[in-house]
């Protein structure tokens, strides 16, 4: 019996010691990726990076049109694709919780979910850029807009279906049309989770160069017109991280640094609020 | 002393069975040969029972004996889930409320109901009870805050949060919820109120504290209370309802059900020997 108890213990401290070496084999690569970037890039932070354009090779300059270009291009991508992902949510959790139609629609949605994104770059190419005969800021927008839409969907319907239904049953019973069933008690009661979804699609979005290639291409000089290319940080970043100027290279550390600090920031704030949604 | 026994072996009782001195009471509720289904399965058989007006009826049964379905239906709460389905005829006030076409939302501001779990909305004290009036009333504030104070007394909460109303519902204990809920309920002056097990979440004084006001209500209000609680059952109802199995095993005034009642299962229940 002892000996059966001993080999136990031993298989219980390999599994454990295979687990901490995988953890630690995980960790490791984000940590050296995170101190290679902070080393090569925050040399290169001042602030000129955030008030000059773009410089041509050899001279110095800054990143303010690309970081222009990105703030605009995530706030109308998440603009034209958080009503829809809400809305569709809202259908999928609370309306259609029975009917199949729901179903086709989350199937479909996990599908468009882990689609790889240079597909809908190409997608939206074909449909705007190609007709319009320019590449534009519009385009870069709904390209990002169409990646936002399942992310939200998918938060969306998770954290209403996390919604007691006794809860539901409660302000039913109360004589509440369903649409009030929803509006006032189960978007409340799902906010802090629906918020964290939408925070998630913009740190998704936020580093996506391919959709942005087919689009938005890019632009060397300060533009805030939709109708034109437009710079975006991860496609500059690709950019100058591919060319042999020194100065380009720098910048495109720099930018990585700025684009994974806001990420890392917008998560931070997501985790925040859905922990707080456990304690309220 | 009105009487009504279903056994399987007698034919289809009738629930017209009122007696002469309870001849004078009214019927608010009235369910006739009601028939529940969760989909092929057939939850409720044959099922006749009565809410006299402003009385107290207790539903009483092991689990799973349909009780609570029975409560679901008296509001048609049940139609938020596809597949069930309810034949036969509940009547309220004369008007069969299963008839297709009825406007819920109004039906349930008729028939309220409070739920075993505390249900409080996730808003402040005072909201979770203005949100039901303004429902269907507006009223100016003077007279909202009159509402929500006068229904937070009737539930004996108005001392406990009076100075805290702008504070989060579920900041309060189980107890303080529950009593918030039947606030709520309260608060948009339904006809009948229907109780689910109210107090099995909770500790004995707060359980007391509910029993109480069970008995103020029924002043105002006719009031169906499903519970497993026989002790519960025996202390704040009129009228008691034993189901088994679906079935309505035998129906009277709580003092005759607990003393003298007619149906063995009822004997074997009341006295613990199985259930």
């Amino acid at each position: 019996m002892m000996s059966l108890y001993r080999r136990r213990r031993l298989g219980n401290q390999i599994v454990l010691g295979l687990s901490l070496t995988a953890t630690a084999i995980g960790l490791g690569w984000l940590a050296v990726i995170l101190g290679t970037l902070v080393y090569r890039g925050a040399s290169g932070l001042s602030l000129a990076v955030f008030t000059q354009m773009t410089p041509p090779p050899g001279s110095d300059g800054g990143l303010l049109n690309p970081i222009v270009g990105s703030l605009i291009m995530t706030a109308l991508a998440v603009a034209i694709g958080t009503p829809i992902g809400i809305l569709a949510g809202t259908y999928m959790a609370e309306y259609g919780r029975f009917s199949r139609l729901a179903q086709i629609v989350r199937f479909i949605n996990d599908i468009l979910l882990s689609a790889p994104s240079i597909v809908v770059g190409l997608f939206v190419y074909e449909i705007m850029v190609a007709p319009m005969g320019h590449f534009s800021g519009f385009a870069g927008a709904v390209a990002l807009a169409i990646l936002v839409v399942p992310v939200v969907v998918r938060t969306t319907e998770d954290m209403l279906a996390l919604v007691p239904k006794e809860l539901r049953e409660a302000a039913t019973a109360l004589g509440m049309p369903l649409a009030y069933v929803i509006g006032k008690v189960s978007y409340r009661a799902a906010r802090a989770g629906i918020i964290t979804g939408i925070l998630l699609a913009v740190a998704r979005i936020s580093g996506e160069t391919a959709p942005l290639l087919f689009t938005a291409l890019n632009q060397q000089f300060y533009s805030a017109n939709l109708n034109g290319p437009m710079a975006s940080l991860p496609v500059v970043i690709f950019q100058f991280a591919l060319s042999p100027y020194q100065e380009w290279q720098q910048l495109a550390w720099t930018g990585a640094l700025i684009v994974t600090m806001a990420v890392l920031a917008l998560s931070i704030t997501a985790r925040a609020l859905a922990s707080s949604r456990k304690t309220s | 002393m009105s009487m009504a026994s279903v056994h399987s072996s007698t034919p289809i009782p009738s629930v017209t069975h009122a007696a002469a001195d309870e001849g004078a009471l009214e019927k608010k509720v009235a369910v006739r040969k009601l028939n529940f289904f969760y989909g092929g399965n057939r939850a409720l058989k044959d099922i006749n029972v009565s809410l006299y007006t402003k009385r107290v009826t207790a539903f009483i049964g092991p689990s799973g004996c349909g009780k609570s379905t029975l409560l679901r239906i008296l509001n048609r709460v049940y139609d938020l889930y596809p597949n069930q389905r309810a034949e036969g005829e509940v009547l309220l006030d004369g008007k069969n409320i299963l008839e297709p076409g009825q406007d819920l939302n109004l039906l349930r501001a008729r028939v309220g109901m409070v739920f075993q779990k505390p249900t409080p909305f996730p808003m402040s004290i005072y909201e979770n009870i203005a949100f039901g009036v303004r429902l269907y009333e507006r009223p100016p504030k003077a007279e909202l805050d009159g509402r929500v104070e006068q229904a937070l007394r009737r539930a004996a909460l108005w001392d406990e949060v009076k100075d805290k109303l702008a504070a989060n519902g579920l900041s309060l204990s189980g107890g303080q919820q529950q009593r918030l809920c039947i606030a709520r309920t309260v608060a948009v002056k339904p006809e009948v109120i229907l109780l689910d097990e109210p107090c099995s979440a909770l500790d004995p004084i707060s359980t007391a504290k509910i029993e109480e006001l069970i008995d103020e209500l029924k002043d105002d209000y006719t009031i169906a209370i499903v519970t497993h609680n026989m002790q519960q059952a025996a202390r704040c109802s009129d009228y008691t309802a034993f189901m088994y199995l679906g079935e309505l095993v035998e129906f009277d005034t709580t003092s005759k059900m607990f003393t003298t009642p007619t149906d063995r299962r009822t004997q074997d229940y009341i006295t613990g020997r199985f259930g």
